[in-house]
């Protein structure tokens, strides 16, 4: 059988600037568009739907602020994963970093390891977010020596690193710090609480129920170190070149084997601080179900932001709005099945920034 | 123009007013070339010039806009390279296409019809096998891809080709990957097959194997054909070389006459081992000094790549490495280049750059850490861009701007982008491998005044290279590898491209031959071609049951200090001779065939 058009891909050697914005953008919209014709199968109204969705996210200041909120840890996770993936180091263990840094924020408390009833709120708060990206570079430690000094596969590891970081909690939830018996540990004082915009509800009416905390500060001044890093630093320039070449990197006397494990640390400690806002800042204790797969969502985000610092922002919102609406329909697979979609697509799309693809008529070919 | 054989027979390939436009790029400018039966006809042209895209539009890869193509007469338009290979015709890429772990066997059955589920291999090993007898091709079937020597490979994809019974081969560059001798066999085969019918299109940009090998020569320029169908006779190798580059080639490289000065770098007792955890280096002593360029010569797969990877840090080994007096023997390679370590890699796109990144990201891999490029913790990419716009003027460096991907450039400039590098720094030694295989003869030549002129301002220079050419005018001293060890280090009294030839092969000076008797041979013109003196110094070889290093006792002669190698007693070269530079040219010119005798006549 032959194709009456013939499909040429050729690669293109320059890509105008705005081409990977404007694909990127493209991929969501058609995402949004595939999805609507599969609700429309399974009998809704896709219009209905999305009305909806962007009405459970962005309809009120509180909805926006609970969309905030979600997309706190996804910015952080995406921040640490976009630093790593520029080197081509594929850490997929942003859920297990998340746990542990989640983990060793709550000892702070459950331990305790200073005196919850004396010491300053900021001073818990600090030791606690210190805590909790010292557990989560630690852990993500354990890949990258064994990426670097015995050249395992990070992602197998990280992978399976993640089921241990679970595990690893629910043994002192159902266990040791059990709140009798139920499989969470009791609720944090206040003083270990990240601040919320609900708390100043007394001065100022209108953020009374809003859950906006602290967090998203954090993802915001991370948002700009790692830009700082990866643009403007040496330490980013030897990033990208070990990203890009890493015997090239080697042959110009930079060493690989302590950047992996630096990269491997800082990626796990901003996905550990991820874990550490969440239970200061949302659940105000440790429990089994702290994280909604952020860590893989994560991964997702960064991709989406095409590694950029200040794209994470935006496309962690968006994400984070996806998982506010997924609670407001039924089922809530819906946002998941947008997201996995999305994905798929913001990853083809690249198809179009490698290659110039041409239509081949028949006409064409026998033209001068 | 007629030739005898366009009045008899049908041409194998006939290609006419071929034209095929890339985006801003015309690779063929209406193209003609036509292939003969029985013909070896040669490709010539620099990087660019649209060699390799011709002779792609015949393979069926790309379309050309307009043009005809006729296979034995026939009229034929491909849409695949399946289209092609079932008119029987076939390339060899440059780079291989075959799978490591299985043998010669299984990679040429690879994608055929047959056999279609049973593999009765032993049959068909011995279909392959005489397939290769019949055209004096060496191989065995059985043997796996990974143990055999570039070479080897090259012939399974010679046969891959011919057993799908192609009877057009074209060959791309299939020199550049070979040592010397594997060349010779390579050429010796081709020749082989256009005896047996076969048409051969042989790509190249080397003026001197194409004389070697070629019946016909069409040369192109920037996408069109400059000389078409031309007998090789008629031109000299200068002339050639302005035909494919459009301006007359100066051959002449200006190095001045100077005296080494103090010691720079010292191998004391090094050895090391190769990626398959095989001796690669065994006990190698060296010493290079300031204002010296030291070659390097073997064939391919000696421990030359181990060697400039020991001395870049880039390869643990055993013993010591002092340069400017630091040991720097298993240091990383930032200790090295601290001290002064210039490194011209042997893989430019693989080791020497980063494809995806910019030409300045490329230019300041190795100062992204010193003034002014480096501000604290941040790098400065303004003044970045601004040393790498002054590189890329200053050693013509061809790219639209300085934020051109590594990528696109092409080889020549790329090279130029790490001769700028590696140079701009003032390096107090360069340790320079392959610096100009694969580029096109003006860039060979800017490429070696850049290393003269490193020789001139001091700086002390190894030279590995399987270009003897190259070695041989460049060069202040040679040292000959073989198996891992040096056999010997030769002055520049003593080059002699048949002491070298037989010392590549493993036989250590005091064992040479008679010298005076083989190069008065030599000056007489005895022999007509190089062949003929490989051969007669294998006879050597064989009469004189050299003794190979390699059953040599580690601890004999190489292991002690080159310079206390016993020479065999220089026996006093023909007075006719005088030793400078021109003069070892015309030795040389003579040694490699009678050819040379016209380009020498002016």
């Amino acid at each position: 059988m032959k194709i009456p058009y013939p499909v040429l891909l050729k690669r293109t050697e320059d890509s105008p600037k705005w081409l990977p914005v404007v694909t990127s953008v493209g991929a969501v919209l058609l995402a949004f568009i595939i999805s609507g014709v599969i609700l429309a199968v399974t009998g809704a109204d896709p219009f209905k739907v999305y009305s909806y969705l962007f009405k459970a996210s962005f309809g009120s200041w509180g909805a926006f602020s609970d969309v905030v909120v979600k997309a706190t840890p996804l910015l952080l996770i995406g921040l640490g994963c976009s630093l790593a993936f520029r080197m081509r180091l594929w850490n997929i263990g942003a859920e297990g970093q998340f746990f542990v840094g989640a983990f060793m924020a709550s000892a702070v408390v459950m331990v305790p390891l200073v005196n919850l009833d004396t010491t300053p709120r900021w001073a818990i708060i600090s030791l606690m977010a210190a805590l909790g990206m010292l557990g989560g570079s630690l852990y993500a430690f354990i890949a990258g020596f064994l990426k670097a000094k015995l050249n395992i596969n990070e992602i197998i590891i990280t992978l399976m690193l993640n089921y241990i970081a679970v595990l690893w909690n629910n043994y002192w939830i159902f266990g040791k710090w059990s709140e009798s018996g139920f499989q969470m540990t009791k609720t944090f004082p206040k003083s270990a609480w990240l601040p919320r915009l609900a708390d100043y509800a007394k001065q100022v009416p209108a953020f009374s129920g809003m859950t906006l905390h602290l967090g998203i500060l954090f993802g915001l001044i991370a948002a700009v170190i790692v830009y700082l890093i990866i643009y403007r630093s040496k330490w980013g320039y030897k990033i990208t070149l070990i990203g890009d070449n890493p015997r090239a990197a080697r042959y110009a006397g930079i060493n690989i084997t302590a950047n992996t494990i630096l990269v491997f640390m800082v990626s796990g400690a901003l996905a550990g601080l991820a874990g550490m806002t969440e239970v200061s800042g949302v659940v105000h204790r440790l429990q089994e179900r702290i994280s909604t797969s952020y860590g893989f969502s994560g991964v997702i985000v960064a991709w989406l932001a095409k590694l950029n610092p200040f794209a994470v922002i935006v496309v962690s919102i968006l994400f984070g709005a996806l998982l506010v609406a997924s609670r407001e329909i039924q089922p809530s697979g819906i946002s998941f099945l947008i997201q996995g979609i999305t994905l798929f697509l913001v990853i083809s799309s690249d198809v179009f920034l490698k290659y110039e693809i041409k239509w081949v008529r028949p006409a064409q070919e026998t033209a001068q | 123009m007629t030739f005898p054989e366009e009045t008899n027979t049908v041409p194998a390939v006939e290609m006419q007013d071929i034209v095929l436009r890339f985006p801003g790029v015309l690779a063929n400018d209406h193209v003609n070339f036509t292939l003969y039966p029985g013909e070896i006809h040669a490709l010539l042209g620099e990087n660019g010039a649209g060699k390799s895209t011709l002779m792609n539009v015949l393979t069926g890869l790309y379309k050309p806009q307009s043009g005809e193509i006729r296979i034995h007469g026939k009229k034929v338009s491909f849409n695949s390279p399946r289209d092609a290979i079932a008119n029987g015709i076939g390339m060899v890429h440059q780079h291989f296409m075959l799978v490591e772990n299985q043998t010669v066997t299984e990679n040429i059955l690879i994608g055929l019809d047959t056999p279609r589920f049973a593999l009765n291999l032993k049959k068909y090993d011995q279909e392959i096998s005489n397939l290769a007898e019949q055209f004096g091709i060496h191989i065995d079937p059985t043997a796996k891809i990974w143990q055999l020597s570039v070479g080897e490979q090259q012939r399974v994809e010679i046969l891959k080709i011919l057993y799908r019974g192609a009877n057009i081969l074209i060959m791309d560059e299939p020199t550049a990957v070979l040592a010397p001798q594997e060349a010779d066999e390579l050429i010796e085969t081709l020749k082989g097959m256009a005896a047996q019918g076969k048409s051969i299109a042989f790509i190249s940009h080397k003026l001197t194997e194409v004389k070697q090998v070629a019946d016909k020569l069409t040369v192109l320029r920037r996408g069109r054909v400059t000389a078409e169908r031309v007998n090789l006779q008629d031109f000299t190798r200068e002339s050639l070389a302005s035909l494919m580059v459009g301006r007359e080639v100066i051959f002449n490289l200006h190095k001045c006459e100077q005296t080494a000065g103090r010691e720079v770098l010292r191998l004391e007792d090094i050895s090391a081992l190769n990626n398959k955890n095989l001796p690669a280096l065994r006990n190698v002593d060296l010493a290079l000094h300031e204002g010296e360029i030291l070659g390097i010569a073997g064939v391919a797969g000696n421990g030359q790549s181990e060697l400039v990877e020991v001395i870049t840090g880039l390869r643990p080994c055993t013993g010591r490495i002092w340069l400017e007096g630091k040991d720097i023997a298993n240091k990383p390679p930032s200790f090295s280049i601290n001290q002064g370590l210039a490194h011209i890699p042997e893989d430019r796109i693989g080791v020497g750059s980063a494809p995806n990144l910019s030409l300045t990201s490329n230019i300041i891999m190795k100062r992204y850490d010193q003034q002014p490029v480096s501000q604290k913790w941040q790098l400065d990419y303004v003044a970045a861009d601004e040393l790498a716009d002054g590189l890329k003027t200053e050693y013509d460096i061809q790219a639209p701007s300085v934020q051109t991907q590594a990528r696109k450039l092409s080889g020549g400039n790329l090279q130029k982008l790490i001769l700028a590098r590696e140079l701009s720094s003032t390096p107090r030694m360069v340790v320079a491998m392959q610096p100009t295989r694969g580029l096109d003869v003006g860039a060979i030549e800017s490429v070696q005044q850049m290393l003269l002129n490193q020789r001139e301002q001091g700086c002390a220079i190894l030279l590995v290279s399987e270009d003897l050419d190259e070695l041989l005018s460049l060069s202040d001293r040679i040292a000959v590898m073989y198996e891992g060890q040096i056999v010997g280090v030769l002055g520049s009294e003593d080059f002699y491209i048949t002491q070298i030839g037989l010392m590549m092969t493993g036989t250590l000076p005091e064992e040479l031959p008679e010298k005076a008797q083989a190069e008065e041979d030599l000056t007489e013109g005895n022999y007509s071609s190089f062949d003929e003196v490989l051969d007669n110094l294998h006879n050597y070889e064989e009469s004189s049951q050299a003794k190979r290093p390699a059953e040599i006792e580690p601890s004999s002669e190489s292991a002690e200090p080159i310079e206390e190698i016993p020479q065999p007693e220089p026996p006093a070269p023909p007075e006719d001779l005088p030793l400078n530079l021109t003069e070892k040219e015309r030795v040389l010119r003579k040694v490699l065939g009678e050819n040379y005798k016209q380009g020498d006549e002016e």
